[in-house]
């Protein structure tokens, strides 16, 4: 055990898997002598050589490349430097990576992991604050993953490396040196696909992940310093979503709040909304509440926190669902 | 392939000069009122007053001269470090300012300002640069548009779709790959395995030529010709400027980690803006107080635009609903009355 922050256990979780398993093999652009526009792969070039490799300034290269590579039997794992920059790749993502299993009726498989940092928070320029993980979580064959602690990202990183199937693993940029904790030495794994029941509350349930699920946390403290039981809930995996978790929470408290920084309009909050009716409509008090970005290009600094949610934000939503 | 040059290293002519004495005197003071500005962002940076900042110094010579062959009406499309071009094509210092401040309006050059905002994600761009030639020449036009890039955005899939776009259709379109040496921490030599960028035109089907880009009679005699080119309607050119980034990547950048200071020492020798300091000393044309007083002008002005550009106004909390549409949408309307969630 030892006192890590996110961007420490990411680099953890890669070292004891490029120690553990000859066919790991790290590519990005600047991931090999810098370590990273966020330092998660430092030090793993001297330490593995050969199987870190600087790419070309090259997304559907990268992406192209760690497909292939992982069809021939290594375990890719592929950063992309901000969400903004993973268009140019997106292409190989869906017409790709997304199907190979699919359309080869499992004679190819693509075991890959792409690590890209996602949302804003640190004022940083045009696109390297985007929180587009919907369209990534609407795309079949591929798993997301976003981690919000990190004991959770090291455990997460090692299941996605040995997954079967390719996983776009989101690391929230905000979190990466925000907090550390315990984080167990070693190899571990956390289960891709299951929630986590951050805390357990009987009036209301926030539903969050990433940077926001901190946010909720502040909310969730502020409503219970006023009397208000709240459940909170780490998706931890965007897809596939754990919904049994989300439904017995929402069937507890009838209430539900889906939190998160992208844009509103088909978001997970949206998907959140659509399960929660589906499945637990007759245990509902009130409508779900979505707390979202907004429907806008993520903004510069001077602006940007007109549109990240903030704890207040979230507050009156809930307090909405527990008016009505 | 030849290394076009026409200033040397010490100054002295070994070509002829594409400019009158006067003109060379309103280069020089453009490159020094550029790294002026250069400096002062990395500054306010440091103080926390601009947001990451990307240093162009060593490369001014290269972006001042490239412009320099452009007219006033003709299309430019650069990244983030090409601020001194964007400059010399009339986006204003205080928009520029504003952009690194993390503010909106800073994307918006004055009317007639025909400048694209600086392109952040690397290689998207100069397939605009295409698409603004080519319009100009289907509306009768004979605009052309200079598009600025560095030498890691030719390893994305754009580059060669900008650079096969230009060629197919024989676009008025002039590229100018600002190679200074690193993409990041990854050198030139890590990007492409080919001896020069420049020779990359030949693949393509257009002309490339490859310049010393510390020297500004160089880049600029090597765009006039591509500009000519382009203008005539004899297609596109590809200019490869050889150059260097004194600076680290940005300001959140530690370039020790991967390059040596005796690389960088041995490229401040060849200074485009000694070099031409050099020149025009011994053409008579300059003298210390002449560039005392460009610099305290430069700085002056520059001041003036920091001070208007912290001044603004802070923007209204709604306002980013107003720039996506020409209309906002009924939907972005209810996100707009959702914002007031936020007490206070
Ligand atoms: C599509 C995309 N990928 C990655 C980045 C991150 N990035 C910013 S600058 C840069 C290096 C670009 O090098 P080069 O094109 O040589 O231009 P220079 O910065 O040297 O002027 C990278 C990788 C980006 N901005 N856009």
């Amino acid at each position: 055990m030892s006192e890590l922050n996110l961007a420490q256990a990411l680099n953890d979780a890669l070292d004891v898997a490029l120690a553990a398993d000859d066919r790991v093999v790290l590519l990005g652009e600047d991931v090999g002598v810098t370590g990273g526009v966020f330092r998660v792969t430092d030090g793993l070039h001297e330490r593995h050589g050969g199987r870190v490799i600087d790419t070309p300034v090259a997304e559907s290269g990268i992406v192209g490349a760690a497909f292939g590579m992982a069809i021939a039997g290594l375990r890719p794992v592929a950063e992309l430097q901000f969400l903004g920059f993973a268009y140019p790749a997106f292409d190989q993502i869906v017409s790709h990576v997304g199907r190979i299993r699919n359309r080869s009726n499992h004679r190819f498989t693509a075991p890959l992991v792409i690590r890209i940092p996602f949302g804003g928070g640190i004022g940083a320029a045009e696109h390297h604050s985007e929180s587009s993980e919907a369209i990534f979580a609407h795309t079949p064959g591929i798993k997301v993953v976003a981690p919000a602690t990190p004991a959770d990202a090291k455990g997460l990183l090692l299941s996605a490396i040995a997954d079967p199937d390719p996983v776009v693993f989101l690391e929230p940029i905000r979190v990466y040196r925000a907090i550390k904790e315990e984080v167990p030495a070693g190899h571990y794994t956390v289960p891709i696909g299951e929630a986590r029941v951050v805390r357990e509350g009987a009036d209301v349930t926030l539903v969050s992940y990433g940077a926001m699920l901190r946010d909720a946390g502040r909310a969730a403290d502020t409503l219970e310093a006023d009397g208000v039981s709240v459940e909170l809930i780490d998706l931890r995996t965007l897809s596939p979503m754990d919904h049994a978790t989300i439904v017995g929470s929402a069937r507890k408290t009838g209430r539900v709040v889906a939190v998160v920084e992208s844009h509103r309009s088909a978001s997970l909050a949206s998907e959140i909304a659509a399960v929660v009716q589906e499945q637990a409509l007759y245990s509902l008090l009130a409508p779900v509440e979505r707390v979202t970005g907004w429907d806008t290009v993520v903004p510069l600094k001077r602006t940007e926190h007109h549109y990240i949610p903030s704890p207040a934000r979230i507050v009156t939503a809930a307090r909405r669902t527990l008016a009505g | 392939m030849e290394v076009l040059r026409i200033l040397d290293v010490d100054g002295s002519l070994i070509g002829d000069s594409p400019v009158d004495l006067d003109e060379a005197r309103r280069l020089f003071a453009a490159m020094v009122t550029a790294r002026v500005y250069d400096r002062k962002g990395s500054a306010l940076q440091r103080q926390g007053r601009l947001a990451t900042y990307a240093q162009f110094e060593g490369q001014e010579a290269a972006q001042i001269g490239s412009v320099a062959a452009l007219r006033p009406d003709d299309w430019l499309v650069g990244t983030y470090r090409d601020a001194a071009a964007m400059w010399m094509h009339g986006y204003p210092w205080e928009a520029l300012l504003l952009g690194r401040m993390g503010d909106e309006r800073g994307g918006a050059p004055p009317a007639g300002v025909n400048v694209l905002p600086p392109s952040i994600t690397v290689g998207g761009h100069m397939i605009h640069a295409v698409g603004l030639g080519w319009a100009e020449r289907m509306k009768g036009s004979d605009r052309i548009a200079l598009t600025l890039f560095g030498d890691g955005a030719t390893s994305e899939g754009d580059f060669h779709e900008a650079m096969n776009f230009a060629a197919v259709y024989s676009t008025p379109t002039v590229f100018v790959c600002q190679n200074n040496g690193w993409a990041i921490s990854m050198s030139r030599g890590r990007q492409t395995a080919s001896e020069t960028i420049a020779q990359k035109a030949d693949a393509y089907g257009m002309a490339g030529v490859l310049v010393d880009g510390n020297d500004i009679f160089a880049v600029l005699t090597a765009a006039r010709t591509a500009v000519q080119r382009a203008r005539a309607g004899e297609g596109p050119t590809l200019i490869e400027a050889l150059t260097y980034r004194i600076g680290p990547h940005t300001t959140t950048d530690d370039a020790g980690r991967y390059r040596s200071d005796e690389d960088v020492d041995a490229w401040r020798k060849k200074d485009p803006i000694d070099r031409l300091r050099a020149h025009l000393r011994s053409a008579g044309g300059w003298d210390e107080a002449w560039e005392g007083a460009i610099e305290q002008s430069a700085s002056t002005e520059i001041e003036a635009a920091v001070a208007q550009a912290e001044g603004l106004e802070p923007f209204p909390a709604d306002a980013m609903f107003d720039r996506m549409y020409a209309k906002p949408p009924g939907s972005l309307e209810a996100q707009r009355r959702l914002q007031g969630d936020e007490p206070g």
